[in-house]
């Protein structure tokens, strides 16, 4: 599909020269990325970089051809003012075009709904008016964003007649900290800290993106050894969210034992983390370049060991929640989520595989160490939160095999690149597979190298909306499963 | 089957709850550190070394005096300890660094080397909770790591319900909170409603470099330089994010419930049995 297509093509991970990326007047530019879209790529990331003095800026696709393992990638000529929204052809493109809106002053004509995404007006986020529904039968029912427990803080408002949910719109931007404004310019001293913060529970899923744009832009590589070290972090975070998430679900629905059991075995996973770095968060565990932690071969056998007794606990604690009839029956046809819809909102994750979509950066745009060692995808048709909670659990069993299976597989230490500079003008992408879908990082550098631009698309960003959809024609009763199910990320959508 | 399956199973793991604070306390991992230590008697004359890696400008040093490390800033990256040339930055192992005032963190002036530990609350309020305390956390502007090792004191392992300190829904309920995350903007007035609908008297705990000092974010106009700059602070627990330990040892020692001399030493780095993992927790 993707050899028809006008936009430059290339591998996950890896750069480009700006000049080499083809630009269109911007109503050109969108009709060219929709025809792309129509063909069955998917939006990775869309944002504007501003020129160097003046108000114009230059909008940027970067797409997903996922069956010819490419991603592709086009720009527009330098536009202000308003350009038509690619909004209205693809719905994929909605929180994106608002958010260069409302970064840009950029103006997507015809875009169904324009408004802030996590632009400040003084105290709160500027979220309001919210979408209403007229009617002698409705309510509204207002939730946040401070919530009862400890979750990070968002806005959720629905609009309900008697129990059941007619539409439900989520608005964010609480947790908005500027982390994408501060790293223009940069990489600072502190840059690679911050990125391991865009989502505390996606640490080594940021890190490996940001750690892959750099080595794409200064043409080089981390050892054999760091790239392992980063695919065995990033199925222990997969191993400890998922382990941790379907445990909160049996919680939501009272099944004590595994909620239980799960509330500590993620713990289990969270140490193994930090018995290789340090941090149960893996804070430290990637670094561009380079190898990371020394992990020799005695730490790696007790790893295995602690493993080996969470993942056994783990699969028991999960059969007792498949094996009880009613855990099934208030997970089935609940929050379901159409596999059209996915598709159409631009899904990504786990949350994509339980609609039946297969896609999975690890297995279609292989970086790093899965150029070497893949998992098989999990994937469960049906998008309701049965299908959810299931593709986590397959997932858990598959990371499991994937992490004995590679623990063992380490390749020799080797010698480390000397950080060589970042490339001027040039643009670098990198997709890793975190634990709830696509990271995706974009630098496009000035002349010196510097990041004139970077781009963080946390998978949350693509799947808020799919959460939103999930809950029309539910119970309103039913929000804390659905939430659970997709369990996204706040302050990876606020920055 | 899996009622029995489910009842077994439990009956032959037992009680998963650690024995700490009436036992040892679960050791950090090996890799962690704990609180750093500063002797700044052994820097080499004009040695700024440290001050130039350190991602969050947690030290400084103004001329002629000694360098201070802000360990409410710190995120524990141990750059500096690498990079000390003289050893005079040092990590301790202890997990212990929990203080009642902000400048107890700030380590490096002759005769404060290490964290000042943080007292109890004073009588009346150990009265009304120590025995009790219901505490809203807000999250705001964090990476929720801070509230993801917060929440695990609940799991079974830790089991905080049994000091009767719990996480409540409403602020009407509370006695005080618990924020993370450096206060972003957009945060200020639900942490502000929610502050005002939590009944007197109250206490504010900062957890994590973020809620202490505004951490990784602290210059940036978007967040406020952490809960301090919006509400008066009782307990600050450093870290980013501080190890669940970090966090139940600040908590107890505030509402007097360590007692120290019943409890074994604290394992130093040094001591700890090498190379071994730390309990599962
Ligand atoms: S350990 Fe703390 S003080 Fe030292 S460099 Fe890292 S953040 Fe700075
Ligand atoms: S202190 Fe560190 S772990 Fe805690 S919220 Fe801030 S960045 Fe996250």
């Amino acid at each position: 599909m993707s050899g028809a297509t006008l936009l430059a093509l290339l591998p996950n991970a890896t750069s480009l020269p700006w000049r080499d990326i083809p630009a269109w007047p911007a109503s050109e530019f969108v009709q060219v990325t929709a025809a792309a879209l129509a063909r069955g790529a998917r939006l990775c990331s869309w944002f504007a970089v501003p020129e160097e003095s003046g108000d114009a800026v230059q909008l940027v696709a970067v797409l997903a051809f996922d069956a010819d393992n490419t991603l592709a990638v086009g720009r527009s000529t330098p536009v202000r003012g308003s350009y038509p929204a690619l909004t209205v052809l693809h719905p994929q493109a909605h929180l994106f075009e608002r958010e260069v809106w409302e970064t840009h002053g950029l103006t997507p004509e015809g875009h169904p709904w324009l408004k802030p995404v996590r632009a400040s007006a003084g105290e709160a986020p500027a979220n309001a008016p919210f979408f209403t529904v007229e009617g002698g039968e409705i309510h509204e029912v207002a939730v946040g964003p401070v919530h009862a427990g400890i979750i990070e803080p968002g806005h959720f408002r629905f609009q309900c007649a008697g129990e059941e949910v007619i539409h439900l719109e989520i608005a964010l931007g609480y947790q908005h900290r500027g982390i994408e404004r501060a790293l223009a310019g940069g990489p600072h001293r502190r840059t690679l800290r911050q990125v391991e913060t865009i989502a505390g529970d996606t640490t080594v899923a940021h890190a490996t993106a940001y750690a892959s744009v750099l080595e794409a832009l200064g043409s080089g590589e981390a050892p054999l050894r760091g790239q392992w070290l980063r695919a065995i972090g990033l199925e222990l975070e997969r191993l400890a969210n998922h382990t941790g998430d379907l445990g909160a679900l049996a919680g939501d629905v009272a099944f004590i034992p595994t909620a239980a059991a799960c509330g500590k075995l993620r713990g289990d996973f969270l140490n193994v983390t930090a018995a290789l770095c340090g941090n149960r968060f893996g804070r430290g565990l990637v670094r561009p370049f380079a190898e990371g932690p020394d992990v020799s071969g005695a730490l790696v056998q007790q790893v295995l060991g602690n493993l080996t007794r969470a993942l056994a606990d783990v699969e028991q604690a999960i059969a007792w929640l498949w094996d009880s009839a009613s855990v099934r029956a208030r997970f089935e046809n609940v929050g379901t989520v159409h596999r059209a819809q996915a598709e159409e909102i631009g899904m990504v994750g786990p949350a994509a595989r339980a609609c039946g979509l297969v896609r999975d950066v690890r297995y279609d745009h292989p970086a790093g160490w899965h150029r070497f060692a893949q998992a098989p995808v999990a994937v469960w048709p049906g998008g309701d939160v049965f299908a959810r909670a299931r593709v986590r659990s397959l997932e858990i069993q598959r990371s499991g095999d994937f992490l004995r299976e590679q623990l063992v597989a380490a390749p020799e230490s080797g010698p480390a690149d000397d950080s060589p500079a970042s490339t001027g003008d040039t643009l670098a992408v990198a997709l890793v597979e975190g634990w709830r879908g696509e990271v995706c990082h974009v630098a496009v550098t000035d002349a010196a190298g510097r990041f004139r631009r970077y781009k963080i698309t946390d998978p949350s960003f693509h799947n808020w909306s799919g959460l939103a959809l999930a809950l029309r024609g539910n119970a309103i009763s039913d929000f804390p499963i659905c939430n659970k199910s997709f369990s996204l990320s706040y302050c990876g959508f606020d920055l | 089957m899996f009622v029995v399956d489910t009842l077994l199973h439990r009956l032959k793991r037992g009680c998963e709850t650690m024995a700490y604070p009436d036992g040892p306390a679960p050791a950090l991992p090996d890799r962690h550190g704990g609180a750093l230590r500063v002797e700044s008697a052994r820097c080499a004359a004009g040695c700024d070394a440290c001050i130039g890696v350190c991602p969050t400008e947690a030290i400084t040093r103004v001329s002629g005096q000694s360098v201070a490390l802000d360990l409410g800033r710190c995120v524990f990256c141990a750059a500096c300890v690498t990079e000390c040339p003289t050893g005079a930055i040092t990590q301790t192992g202890d997990h212990r660094m929990a203080a009642r005032r902000r400048q107890d963190l700030v380590l490096g002036a002759p005769n404060h080397a290490e964290v000042r530990l943080a007292g109890e609350l004073d009588a009346t309020l150990r009265r009304l909770f120590g025995r009790s305390l219901r505490l809203r956390q807000v999250s705001a502007g964090g990476c929720n790591a801070c509230e993801a090792d917060t929440n695990v004191l609940g799991t079974i392992g830790w089991d905080l319900g049994r000091f009767g300190i719990q996480f409540v829904a409403s602020p009407r309920h509370a006695d005080g909170l618990l924020i993370t995350g450096p206060v972003s903007r957009n945060m200020q007035l639900a942490l502000r409603k929610t502050w005002d609908a939590v009944p007197e008297p109250k206490i504010v705990i900062a957890v994590g470099a973020c809620a202490v000092s505004g951490g990784l974010f602290a210059d940036h106009p978007e967040v406020h330089p952490g809960a301090e700059a919006v509400l008066p602070v009782d307990l600050h627990i450093p870290g980013c994010p501080p190890h669940p330990l970090t966090i139940l040892d600040g908590l107890l020692r505030l509402l007097g419930r360590l007692d120290e001399r019943r409890l074994p030493p604290v394992a130093g780095r040094s001591e700890r049995a090498n190379g071994s993992l730390p309990d599962a927790v």
